[in-house]
């Protein structure tokens, strides 16, 4: 549960800076990215009022997830240094706030997405707001290293949602691309907790680092990398993208399980400065970027 | 927790001032969502090709 921070009797009203913060607005830049490629892929098309629309409900829908993830941890993140200057753990807001505001942003956001798409693009966005703050927030972050194996699952969620605004159905590519963020999570936050590993064992959040150790976290980044590797590129082989996107994804792919290699077979001493690891999660950002550009670009201009 | 944060005094003025600057994001934000929600209904009812 949230801690009691509170500001006082007479508590000042929250500043939007805050709340602003509070949507984790640095996750949903890579959530809106991979909704609006999700969308833009698909067949036919969509009235540039209702594409806005529905892409609005998704970011609001992250933001309102990222809220309700930060007042639930709000006890958690004071205790990490990564995290004890977000506005809840810093006292600059008091949790109650918080709660409404999550809380009254996830209603809006599946309200919007209900009015500008459909009711498949809601229900999607209602399961992914809602698994995120009780299967993943609640339930296996606090309990299971394998936390964000399957509460990658959340984050899996915005093409599809952006695909079935579009079309009103599901089709095997968006579920690829589901599957493609689903088996990218594992190695872009396992990476991020090897080097932050001090800082989760202060929290008491049982990572794959802390539980079972920096060589079988390191061999696992690996094993993700290669099945990643294969989902990303299925989709060209299977006749659902073309050869833009096919080459793209080789190529970068590649590159992912190099860089994976190099930290899935090192060992570490005393004052290591972590520099694979650092590099590994910073280019699995724009990894995921480039190939969801790459997704849209051949659908555009099939070569 | 609230032990360690040692509460400041009152400070009206900073009261007043976010009140208003949230007063007015409101309002922003409300015209934003009106108008939205005008277009969003222009386009449900025009058949896109």
């Amino acid at each position: 549960m949230a801690q009691s921070l509170t500001h006082g009797e007479m508590s000042l009203p929250a500043d939007w800076r805050d709340l602003f913060a509070l949507t984790k607005p640095r996750v949903m830049s890579l959530v809106v990215f991979t909704a609006l490629c999700g969308l833009l892929a698909a067949p036919g098309s969509v009235h540039p009022v209702l594409a806005f629309s529905s892409i609005l409900a998704i970011a609001l829908g992250a933001g309102a997830s990222g809220a309700l993830n930060q007042w639930y941890e709000a006890g958690l993140d004071a205790k990490m240094k990564r995290t004890a200057g977000r506005p809840l753990p810093a006292g600059r807001l008091d949790p109650q706030t918080a709660l409404h505001f999550g809380v009254g942003l996830a209603a809006f956001s599946v309200f919007l997405m209900l009015f500008a798409a459909n009711w498949q693009a809601a229900l999607l966005l209602t399961v992914s707001i809602l698994f995120y703050v009780f299967v993943y927030t609640m339930w296996l972050k606090p309990r299971t290293p394998q936390n964000i194996v399957i509460g990658g699952a959340a984050g899996a969620f915005p093409p599809l949602i952006g695909w079935v605004a579009a079309t009103g159905g599901v089709a095997p590519l968006p579920v690829l691309l589901f599957l493609l963020i689903f088996l990218w999570t594992p190695p872009h936050f396992w990476a991020l907790a090897l080097f932050v590993r001090s800082d989760y064992a202060a929290a008491g959040i049982p990572m794959m680092p802390v539980v079972a150790g920096e060589s079988s976290t390191r061999r696992q980044i690996l094993f993700y990398a290669l099945i990643m590797a294969a989902a990303a590129i299925a989709p060209w082989p299977l006749g659902y993208t073309g050869a833009l996107y096919g080459w793209t994804a080789v190529l970068l792919s590649a590159l992912f399980v190099l860089l994976s290699i190099q930290v899935g077979t090192r060992r570490t001493g005393e004052d290591d400065r972590m520099q694979p690891e650092k590099r590994l999660f910073a280019y699995s950002i724009a990894y995921l970027f480039i190939l969801f550009g790459a997704v849209v670009a051949d659908h555009w201009w099939p070569l | 927790m609230t032990d360690e944060n040692p509460q400041k005094p009152f400070d009206e003025a900073e009261y007043r001032r976010r009140q208003r600057s949230r007063a007015n994001l409101m309002g922003w934000i409300l015209g934003a969502l009106a108008l939205l929600f005008f277009f969003i209904t222009m386009a449900r009812m025009v058949p896109h090709s």
